[in-house]
């Protein structure tokens, strides 16, 4: 337990010097939402002035660090200039979908990924791994950003899947089992784009790892005791190699984060991507702080989940930790 | 074995980088160069027979015609065959960016030739795919420079005098590395001033890549500069007298090349993609320069997108520099594994 708090507490420290580090680039940074608006002669200098004092950007630094910190403080995280809201209601509704679509990737990358690998690894060099070997390869050499594409043409020429955004015209009439079935389709595309892009360096891994263990001498022995070879496969070497696998799973959180981001954009979707090359795109300084504090957060978590599933795996780390 | 296997993805990259550093050279055209009457021209195709199906010994092609009743839609003009010359004089340029030419492996007289189509504005796809990859390939190499620098000093100043400098810039490491990565590169973007003119555009995206990326060689530099403080020699040299400078210079940072060289070709396809990634989503490189990125972006149209596919070359591209880094990376990382046996085995690693 007491591990795990102590993870726990670094992720609450990184969240803060992720927090100071931002704030810190933002001004640094030359120029604000107000120079853009300088620009217009119908606005003139006396309002820019009461907004520069509303939106306290006269203030020092560290003041302007405490005030936001109180807002978060009252789940607000700072105010958005483009939009004149609070920024957390604005961000967590993108958050949920961005979300929806990194789980789901996630999940179905190392649903797929998994038993790839066990298997590839079992069968190191017969054709049907080499061929599959050659597939990873080759994804691993295509960029994101051309996989998003060129999956965008091939549906758009099909018409096998809906593109863009996250739910048909009408969403609101349909049976609960037709919005499901609704959103699967919308969320296929990008899912999609998601797991192959992620997919070739999970399988290698797996099967690097998966491989080292093949040869122990107590997995030949198991072999030899007449245990079946799916059996001996996927409980008995999977969990010996688990390990690296586990803190591959934290790092594979941060990379589909980053991928989503692009994929969002390209496919768009309605997630923290678009509105976060808009907010860029208009100076929004809150909304763009806020959007990478949220993406901090969803890595903090999945590195946490990381840390839980190594505790629950890995009998070693209990007694080291128990015995502290 | 793994020499050999380095050896031969450097002359593979070597070969590839060549090609986009002679762009000037192998693009018949300026890649600013407007043709107004010819927008999104599909690839024109060269050919040696005729209509009347006669040989000729000289590659010619068909110039574009409005088919009739159309304003968009071009066919072949197949009256009038206009032949190619090879190293023709064209537009002047400046080869490998100081010898002042003119003289390009191809051009034509008068109509242009597409090889790759044209853009919207008419432009010559294929001239602007070749300058774009001098900008993207300059970006990703100078923006992994700039990394290892960057990683090399800050993991060297960490490992070599410990204590505190150590803890607190390996945490500092720590929270870039926890960052996803495309985030950080936003919020950096996020924070620098938007419409730059296309020089100061190529300095913030490298900048921006450096800070983004230097974290991951610092570590790993840390660790090796750690080991070899620790080595025998180094002990002996230092009981001699040698100084820190002396011993940094002499034998800790010349133990640092090879995972720095990894690193490098790891990070050089990166930083290009990161490159595109920026430049394609109108935070990079500003139009009219071209780069792999913004030829790209033009396809955020969906009548783009759906109509012309040849708008899509430019992210074709980047593949085969991809393979050959990769390579690389892993012709590197053998060579390094082999090397760690050779040293566990008390034999002389160089």
């Amino acid at each position: 337990m007491r591990y795990l708090l102590h993870r726990l507490v670094q992720g609450v420290l990184l969240l803060f010097g992720v927090s100071i580090l931002t704030f810190l680039f933002s001004t640094l940074a030359p120029g604000n939402y107000l120079d853009e608006m300088r620009l217009n002669p119908q606005i003139s200098s006396a309002t820019l002035d009461a907004l520069r004092s509303e939106y306290q950007l006269d203030r020092p630094l560290p003041m302007r660090y405490a005030r936001w910190m109180n807002s978060i403080a009252h789940g607000e995280l700072g105010y958005s200039f483009a939009y004149n809201t609070p920024v957390a209601p604005l961000l967590w509704v993108r958050a949920r979908n961005t979300l929806l679509l990194t789980v789901t990737a996630t999940l179905l990358a190392w649903a797929l990924a998994l038993p790839l690998g066990v298997w590839s690894a079992e069968r190191r060099g017969r054709w049907p791994e080499r061929a599959l070997s050659w597939f990873t390869a080759t994804l691993l050499v295509v960029p994101d950003l051309v996989l998003a594409l060129g999956l965008l043409i091939l549906t758009v020429r099909s018409g096998w899947f809906p593109t863009g955004g996250i739910a048909s015209v009408g969403f609101e009439n349909l049976s609960p089992a037709g919005k499901a079935q609704d959103l699967a389709m919308h969320m296929a595309l990008p899912v999609a784009a998601l797991v192959l892009s992620a997919l070739p360096i999970l399988v290698r891994h797996i099967r690097a790892a998966v491989a080292e263990v093949l040869d122990a001498p107590f997995l030949r022995a198991a072999a030899a005791h007449g245990i079946p070879r799916r059996k001996l496969l996927f409980s008995y070497a999977l969990r010996a190699a688990a390990n690296p696998l586990i803190a591959l799973f934290g790092f594979s959180v941060g990379t589909l984060l980053s991928g989503s981001l692009l994929v969002e954009i390209v496919m768009s979707w309605p997630g923290l991507g678009p509105l976060l090359l808009e907010a860029i795109l208009a100076r929004d300084l809150y909304v763009v702080i806020g959007g990478v504090l949220f993406s901090t957060v969803f890595l903090v978590a999945g590195n946490f989940l990381a840390d839980l599933l190594l505790y629950w795996a890995d009998p070693r780390i209990r007694i080291v930790a128990g015995a502290r | 074995m793994p020499r050999g296997r380095i050896l031969r993805w450097l002359i593979v990259l070597g070969g590839l980088h060549l090609l986009v550093a002679c762009a000037g050279f192998l693009a018949p055209y300026d890649p600013i160069q407007q043709d107004r009457e010819h927008p999104y021209l599909a690839p024109t195709r060269v050919h040696l027979v005729d209509a009347q199906g006669q040989l000729h010994l000289r590659p010619f092609f068909y110039g574009p015609r409005l088919k009739d009743g159309s304003f968009d839609q071009f066919e072949e003009d197949t009256s009038k065959p206009i032949p190619t010359h090879f190293f023709a004089s064209g537009a002047r340029y400046k080869l490998l960016g100081f010898l002042p030419c003119k003289v390009h492996l191809f051009g034509t007289a008068g109509t242009r030739l597409y090889l790759m189509g044209s853009d919207g504005l008419g432009r010559d796809q294929f001239s602007r795919i070749l300058y774009g990859g001098q900008i993207s390939l300059l970006s990703g190499l100078l923006g992994a420079v700039f990394t290892l620098l960057m990683g090399a000093l800050i993991g060297t100043l960490a490992g070599f005098f410990g204590g505190w400098r150590d803890s607190l810039l390996m945490r500092l490491a720590e929270l870039f590395l926890a960052l996803p990565w495309l985030y950080l590169l936003f919020a950096l973007r996020a924070f620098l001033p938007l419409t730059v003119s296309p020089l100061k555009a190529f300095l913030l995206v490298i900048v921006g890549l450096a800070t983004v990326g230097w974290a991951r060689p610092a570590r790993l530099v840390r660790g090796v500069v750690l080991s070899a403080k620790e080595r025998d020699f180094v002990r002996a040299a230092r009981g001699f007298g040698a100084g820190n400078g002396y011993l940094l210079r002499h034998h800790i940072v010349p133990e640092t090349s090879s995972v720095l060289l990894t690193q490098a070709a790891i990070l050089v396809p990166q930083f290009v993609l990161a490159e595109m990634t920026l430049s394609f989503l109108g935070l990079g490189i500003p139009e009219p320069a071209p780069s792999w990125g913004n030829l790209l972006a033009s396809l955020q149209q969906f009548s783009v997108l759906v109509s012309y596919w040849w708008m899509y070359l430019p992210a074709v591209a980047i593949v085969p520099f991809v393979v050959g880094y990769q390579g690389l990376a892993n012709a590197l990382h053998l060579d390094e594994a082999a090397e760690k046996i050779e040293v566990q085995r008390g034999g002389d690693p160089s």
